[in-house]
């Protein structure tokens, strides 16, 4: 099991040429993940969610201060076992197609992945991974500018599951996408899922989160507000604790695409 | 790729018209007159009739349009005129000059070139540790030395106090150039060479560097590093990679700057290559050789700016797509 | 995400503690230089023949020369030299860099004038360029403080016009010209507070390089005269006696000329990282 215990972040920087100060960009931020399901976070833009990847993973920008705790299967995770797990354990599919090196051909990105995680024949597992991914051939061996956007997005689901970690971490894996793809890639995190591996879906997409997660935590703000399954979102959201998912909830086009009243936006006034 | 190509090479010949105008133009300006130059001490002993001759003769007195487009000529025709320092063909001079340079510029090119590079990896590799820590100081205080200082005290380190390296020239006094044997050649080019790559390490260290911190807080290096790998397997798989290039790009944009430091090493050391012609040209105020020699660097240096653009174009894969 | 400024940070343990007493001690050492200079002139002049090549010693720190004129003092009155050409060089050459800078903005064929001097003056090596120049002016200080000038505004120019391009395209600036504000009012309020740093970082940076060319340039004979007495001039005049085992006439006076050029070189990079927004909150 993987858990998020109080998760707060500020970040320093300097106000003018000399005073410095803290800024805050996570407050409280608890879940726990456990194998086999798929766990979607999601929340508006800019409210933390990539930032909480990078502090579980442990790759955060030097001046973050962080506090809280992480554990993963009972034993806390701080840096030294953050650094000893990343690619092995604990894998990261980012958010941006940025991710991916300009000048390295695709197939040997993911060999490098596989070879990073400590895999005994790397080249075969990368090759599984494309192949599992739909990459076969010629395609697998372009750069990445001659890729398109979904092709991109497989590729760098290759490379996260190329080192066979059981923690997924998958940042906006389907922005962008058109719904094939879309579909596809959230199909197959679903099938990661039901391997036996945690995945943790970070998403501003409800509804497309909805058609693969077991359980969903609603963030806003640097907080997470609740989390409940997945069947809670249904009706008109009575299950739902807090306004904010209620909200979220009814303003999907399906309900009733009704605007929230103002105050059950704004839980940290 | 034809296109790029013919604007590059149209731009080099306009670079150069500019440079050749520009040289000229500045000579005319001198207040330091020619003729009196090549006579020296004798000014005293020469009626204006004979000087007015040898004016006549070098075509002094005609307006310096014509002297310009005559001497443009000679250029293109490859006439380069009499060296009055050295008393030989021009052509010769800055043949024979540039030949001995060469294994000077060559050396130092291309160790600059590979050290500064290495270094830059090493630094960028952990931003802020004390190995990039004492890699920049280094950098920093080499890019603030004066190079004639450098060669100074390198001259007084191990050529007079611990006499390892010959203290001057190109080889022992009174021996031609052919009777030396590689090994007093290499001897006598082992400590300006040093001294002129230590200069250019500076400049591709510091760059390097930059163009690695710039790779190491990307996207890509958050993911390298996110699959599990450690800064060093980050910095020589992905960041040498993208910073080989703008160093490669430097050391053919800094050719200029290796020519300079090498006419200051060539001074100190009296090694007798072009930059110590050029120095000797200036000092005694042979128009012609000096002409020639800034029309000869300027193709040197521009053909260097040139192929450092070109580079790209030739192994960036993204852009080698755009003109397939 | 709304910023709650903490309590304040103390002194102690502010990154930026070490720039502003660098820059403190650097002005503090400029300041005494130049205090102190004029009254070294008659030291730095006064020969004296009992104390002939003296190698470093209580009464003489940095030893004496030939002439047995202390070295020190010529020192001190030769990086004052260098400062005083230094800064000169370096203004008249943010100047050039500014107006080359702003006429290339104005059409596209200016701006293509302005590229090929550029490449003109990168294609032929900055010391044969600054050779060429002192040539033709007859030397002297002018001459190399012109020669200097004229050689190091292409970068500067570069960087300057990228900016002003990038400036006239800006949002703010093409509203404030549709709201009806004069041209002069738009380069006034909004054009030269966005240039000015780079201008004084621009200049900042040029300045080590310009001592450095100046000094290079008196060493190989055609920037100051031999009788002024220039870093460059001190360390042409040590290289007769270097053989003969005296060291320190080459070693002290290219130690301060560095010592003054890496001071300038670090402030002017700490200053222009300062200016970049990322590496701000390094």
């Amino acid at each position: 099991m993987l858990e998020i215990d109080h998760l707060a972040l500020d970040f320093l920087r300097y106000r003018g040429l000399w005073q410095r100060e803290a800024v805050p960009c996570l407050r409280d931020v608890s879940l726990s993940l456990v194998r086999g399901e798929v766990h979607a976070v999601v929340g508006a833009s800019g409210a933390g969610k990539s930032l909480m990847a990078q502090a579980i993973i442990g790759l955060l920008p030097g001046n973050a201060r962080l506090r809280g705790e992480l554990r993963l299967d009972g034993a806390p995770l701080d840096a030294p076992r953050q650094a000893a797990l990343r690619g092995k354990r604990l894998a990261l599919i980012p958010q941006s197609l940025a991710a991916l090196d300009p000048l390295v051909r695709s197939h040997r990105q993911v060999t490098w992945a596989a070879q990073r995680a400590g895999v005994s024949a790397p080249r075969a597992a990368a090759e599984r991974a494309l192949t599992e991914v739909g990459m076969v051939g010629d395609s697998a061996r372009r750069y990445p500018h001659q890729l398109s956007g979904g092709m991109a997005r497989r590729v760098l689901l290759a490379m996260a599951t190329a080192g066979e970690a059981d923690w997924l971490i998958a940042d906006e894996p389907s922005v962008g996408l058109d719904p094939a793809h879309r579909d596809g890639v959230l199909d197959q995190l679903r099938r990661l899922a039901d391997a036996g591996k945690g995945v943790l879906l970070i998403t501003h997409d409800l509804r497309h989160a909805l058609s693969v997660a077991d359980r969903v935590t609603v963030f806003h703000a640097g907080t997470t507000l609740e989390t409940a399954p997945a069947d809670a979102f249904q009706g008109r959201g009575k299950a739902l604790a807090s306004g904010y998912a209620r909200a979220l909830w009814r303003a999907l086009p399906d309900n009733d695409f009704a605007r929230p009243p103002v105050h059950e936006v704004a839980p940290l006034a | 790729m034809i296109a790029p190509l013919t604007r590059r090479l149209l731009r080099l010949v306009a670079v150069l018209g500019v440079v050749a105008l520009a040289a000229f133009g500045l000579m005319q300006a001198s207040p330091i007159d020619p003729v009196d130059a090549y006579l020296g001490p004798q000014v005293a002993q020469v009626s204006p009739e004979q000087r007015a001759l040898i004016a006549e003769r070098w075509g002094a007195d005609q307006p310096a349009t014509q002297q310009f487009l005559h001497w443009l000529g000679n250029m293109l025709r490859g006439e380069l005129g009499w060296s009055r320092v050295y008393n030989a063909p021009v052509s010769e001079v800055i043949g024979t000059r540039f030949m001995a340079s060469l294994p000077l510029l060559a050396s130092a090119w291309l160790g600059a070139t590979l050290i500064g590079f290495a270094l830059g990896v090493i630094a960028g590799t952990r931003e802020g540790g004390w190995v990039d820590r004492w890699i920049c100081r280094y950098a920093y205080t080499l890019a603030s030395t004066p190079t004639f200082w450098l060669a100074i005290l390198g001259l007084l380190l191990f050529s007079v106090t611990l006499g390892w390296t010959p203290v001057c020239c190109a080889g022992p006094a009174g021996v031609t150039r052919d009777e030396l044997s590689l090994a007093t050649r290499l001897h006598h080019l082992l400590l300006p060479a040093l001294t002129l790559s230590l200069l250019g390490v500076a400049q591709i260290t510091l760059h390097t560097r930059a163009r690695m911190l710039e790779l190491m807080r990307s996207e890509v290096a958050l993911h390298a590093l996110a699959q599990g790998a450690s800064r060093r397997d980050v910095a020589w798989r992905h960041g040498a990679r993208h910073a080989c290039l703008p160093a490669l790009t430097l050391a053919f944009a800094s050719l200029g700057e290796l020519f300079g430091g090498s006419m200051l090493v060539e001074q100190v050391f009296s090694y007798p290559g072009l930059g110590r012609a050029t120095v000797e040209a200036g000092l005694r105020s042979d128009v012609p050789l000096l002409l020639a020699i800034a029309l000869f660097t300027a193709l040197f240096v521009s053909v260097g700016n040139a192929l450092a653009d070109g580079l790209y174009r030739l192994v960036d894969p993204r852009l080698r797509q755009v003109h397939p | 995400m709304s910023a709650t400024p903490s309590p304040r940070l103390a002194l102690r343990g502010n990154p930026r503690l070490g720039l502003a007493l660098g820059t403190l001690t650097l002005l503090v050492a400029l300041v005494a230089l130049l205090i102190v200079t004029p009254q070294l002139a008659e030291r730095a002049g006064a020969s004296d023949f009992q104390a002939r090549l003296l190698a470093p010693t209580t009464d003489y720190w940095f030893g004496t020369d030939v002439l047995g004129r202390d070295l020190l003092a010529r020192t001190l009155q030769g990086l004052a030299l260098s400062l005083w050409v230094g800064a000169a060089a370096a203004l008249l050459g943010t100047l050039i860099a500014l107006g080359l800078a702003a006429l290339a903005c104005l059409d596209r064929r200016a701006d293509a004038v302005v590229g090929l001097l550029v490449d003109s003056v990168l294609g032929l090596p900055h010391l044969i360029l600054l050779m060429l120049i002192a040539f033709a002016l007859g030397g002297g200080t002018q001459a190399v403080i012109i020669a200097v000038a004229l050689t190091h505004w292409p970068s500067l120019t570069r960087v300057l016009r990228a900016e002003l391009l990038q400036l006239q395209q800006a949002d703010y600036v093409r509203l404030s010209r549709r709201f009806g504000k004069s041209r002069g009012f738009v380069i006034w309020h909004h054009l030269l507070p966005a240039l000015l740093p780079h201008c004084l970082v621009g200049g900042l940076l040029l300045f080590p390089h310009a001592i450095l060319h100046e000094a290079a340039l008196t060493f190989l004979g055609f920037g100051l005269s031999p009788g002024q007495p220039a870093i460059g001039v001190l360390l042409a005049e040590s290289m007769r006696y270097l053989s003969a085992g005296y060291w320190w006439l080459g070693v002290f006076p290219g130690l301060g000329l560095l010592l003054l050029v890496l001071a300038f070189d670090r402030l002017g990079n700490a200053l222009r990282r300062l200016l970049t927004p990322h590496e701000a909150q390094q």
